[in-house]
């Protein structure tokens, strides 16, 4: 099997199902001539034109509720946000519209649009530029929101993305784009909304994370295995709707309970998997449930300092790792 | 009136393709709007509705426009205040009826919406929501997809001129207009946003100007013109037919009732403005004209008033009848069930 950067892993899966269903279009900032400030466009333009291939205007409000009308009337747009900390004027259109049109309409209209957005902290992006978005849109019921850690998922579950009758927010932490690499297989294949995928196998401790957080969880996980410490890795590849089974039965297991995410810490997606622990396990449970997540301030900072100061680390989870085991 | 008078204002409607029977249907489906707006205002007043929200004074455009369109093949985004514009599109008053009751069988929402957001796909009538402006990014996604497909389908969308503050309305005619989507962009201006002024709204003094900083013909009607108002869509209709974009048309139209059930009027506007406004009604000056050129006599004025009196009783007892939707369905349909 081929491997693949994250990206490319991203770029093939457009590229198949551009070529496998003629309703598929792209619409989004630089996304033709440039093939996407990241590259995951790279190539489309070329092979599909400009009518599948739409460089928009800079307006994101439009980007998705255009799409929400294209869905509407049969075709499949995949909307791209140039990054995350761009979707925000697109909210409404995204919550209200997209995430009710089944619902509000008693199931008479289906709104299977793919939002794509480059999420997270790399190195020097700052306030506008890394921003976790998951929580705002993951409170949405009638969106379905992921956040794929691996090459191999990025492929699978962006072609499930796209063969899905409701609206999907695709998260990619743009940390990732480069730096993680995987096993691709070159054919069609399909990865499932829905079901988290534990990681690595451990006894001592259960930890929760998705995307950039699950590579740093599980080099934590290394570095504590050298001291003893035996932690199970969960990687919640879909945040809605929640596999909540996977996360109890690993309580069940470790009786211990470490959630890890970049975003700001108060009412952080993980603070929605520790009340369902609270809730559901709660007599499964050895110590307190403990949090890793970035402190509550505006946004990222930008100089290096401050940036380190903010960001999740393995260092810093491998520290919560030791508390949680010593509890 | 001289009989060639007459015949010079007569020749205005067939001159512009219409038959006579055009404008007899037309002043129905008027009829039939304005009917079935003081039925549903009288049952919220007596405790059958929660709310409504309608559309009286906006009939005479809203019919017009809709006239160029294929009902079975052309699509219509519609507003809270579209009930005319529904009602050519094929729902009928019993439809949106059973949305004013919240009944199970309400073919807009099962019950699930406010009154007046109607739509569904039998009719090419996209679902409303309640957030104004949003709906014309949706017009542009559908034309656009029409064209891609190569379906021929033209869409119609509408707002009232209070929706044209909306950031999204803006970006839809920027990217209507870039694609040459197949697309009617409607503004039924009342000059009234809930209470707010034209005035503090906007500092053109017509909406229509706006369509030049966007690369797109606009144009204005006098709602109460019914036929200039047809003549107007006609050939953005057309035009959009051929593949050379869209057209913004703004509707000037009197809004005869408050902004909703919830609202005074009488508290914001003066006696004079009312009055006023009601010598604007369309309903009247359509029939004035017809009744000029000889298109509507005595009987069939009443043939059709008798219509819609009985065609708005039996609506009535069909949406009253009709069960409420069960509890346990309202945990339905958040995504697509089964497989």
């Amino acid at each position: 099997m081929p491997e693949l950067r994250y990206i490319d892993a991203i770029n093939q899966a457009h590229h198949e199902e551009m070529l496998r269903d003629e309703r598929v279009l792209v619409m989004g900032e630089d996304v033709g001539r440039k093939g996407g400030v990241f590259g995951a466009t790279m190539g489309l333009l070329e092979k599909f034109g400009e009518d599948r291939v739409i460089d928009t205007p800079l307006a994101e409000s439009s980007i998705a509720g255009v799409a929400v009308g294209m869905a509407c009337n049969g075709l499949l747009p995949i909307a791209e946000f140039q990054f995350a900390d761009f979707i925000h004027p697109a909210f409404d259109q995204i919550v209200s519209e997209a995430a009710r049109m089944r619902y509000r309409s008693n199931n008479a209209f289906s709104c299977p649009v793919v939002f794509r957005a480059p999420y997270g902290a790399s190195h020097g992006t700052a306030l506008y530029h890394s921003q976790s978005i998951e929580a705002f849109y993951a409170h949405v019921p009638g969106l379905k929101v992921v956040a794929p850690a691996t090459p191999y998922d990025a492929k699978g579950m962006l072609k499930a993305a796209i063969r899905d009758p409701d609206p999907v927010l695709f998260l990619e932490h743009k940390r990732m784009y480069r730096v993680v690499k995987g096993e691709v297989p070159d054919g069609d294949y399909t990865v499932p909304i829905g079901p988290s995928a534990v990681r690595r196998q451990g006894k001592d401790l259960s930890v929760f994370a998705y995307g950039w957080m699950l590579h740093e969880s599980l080099a934590a996980a290394d570095a504590a295995a050298a001291e003893g410490i035996e932690a199970e890795v969960v990687d919640i590849r879909t945040l809605a709707p929640l596999d909540r089974g996977t996360i109890l039965t690993s309580v069940a297991k470790t009786n211990r309970a470490l959630i890890v995410y970049e975003d700001n810490s108060f009412m952080g997606y993980g603070a929605e998997i520790a009340a369902l622990i609270a809730e559901h396990a709660f007599s499964d449970l050895d110590a307190p449930v403990m949090r890793v997540a970035a402190p509550d301030v505006p946004g990222v900072p930008f100089a290096k300092p401050l940036e380190e100061w903010f960001v999740v680390t393995k260092d810093k989870i491998a520290a919560a790792m030791r508390k949680l085991a010593a509890y | 009136m001289s009989a060639e008078t007459k015949a010079t204002v007569t020749a205005r409607h067939r001159g512009l393709g219409l038959s006579d029977q055009d404008v007899q249907d037309m002043y129905y489906y008027i009829v039939l709007a304005r009917a079935l707006d003081d039925r549903m205002w009288v049952l919220q007043r007596a405790g059958k509705a929660m709310f409504v929200i309608s559309g009286a004074g906006h009939e005479g455009c809203q019919v017009a426009a809709m006239w160029p369109l294929d009902k079975r093949r052309d699509w219509l985004v519609p507003f809270y205040r579209s009930v005319a514009a529904c009602l050519v599109k094929g729902m009928s008053p019993a439809d949106l009826l059973l949305g004013l009751f919240a009944r199970a069988t309400d073919p807009s929402s099962g019950g699930r919406q406010m009154p007046g957001h109607y739509g569904h796909p039998r009719w090419k009538i996209l679902s409303t929501s309640s957030p104004v402006g949003t709906q014309y990014p949706h017009a542009v996604g559908i034309a656009y997809a029409a064209k891609l497909r190569k379906t021929g389908e033209v869409t119609m969308v509408s707002v009232g001129e209070g929706g044209t503050s909306e950031g999204d309305w803006h970006e839809a005619l920027n990217f209507g207009a870039i694609h040459k989507c197949p697309v009617l962009f409607i503004v039924e201006n009342n000059e009234l946003a809930i209470s707010v002024p034209l005035r503090k709204q906007m500092a053109v003094e017509s909406v229509a100007l706006r369509a030049a900083g966007y690369g797109m013909p606009g144009v204005r009607a006098d709602g109460s013109d019914v036929l200039e108002c047809y003549r107007v869509a006609r050939e953005a209709y057309d035009r959009a037919r051929r593949g050379e974009g869209p057209t913004l048309i703004e509707y000037r139209v009197p809004r005869l009732g408050s902004h909703s059930s919830d609202d005074q009027q009488e508290r914001y506007r003066s006696k004079e403005e009312l009055e006023q406004v009601r010598r604007r009604d369309p309903l009247q000056t359509f029939r004035t004209y017809l009744e000029s050129v000889g298109v509507l006599g005595e009987a069939k004025l009443k043939e059709i008033t008798d219509r819609v009196r009985r065609e708005i009783d039996q609506a009535t007892d069909e949406a009253d009848r009709a069960p409420l939707p069960d509890a346990a369905s309202a945990a339905r349909h958040v995504f697509a069930e089964g497989d």
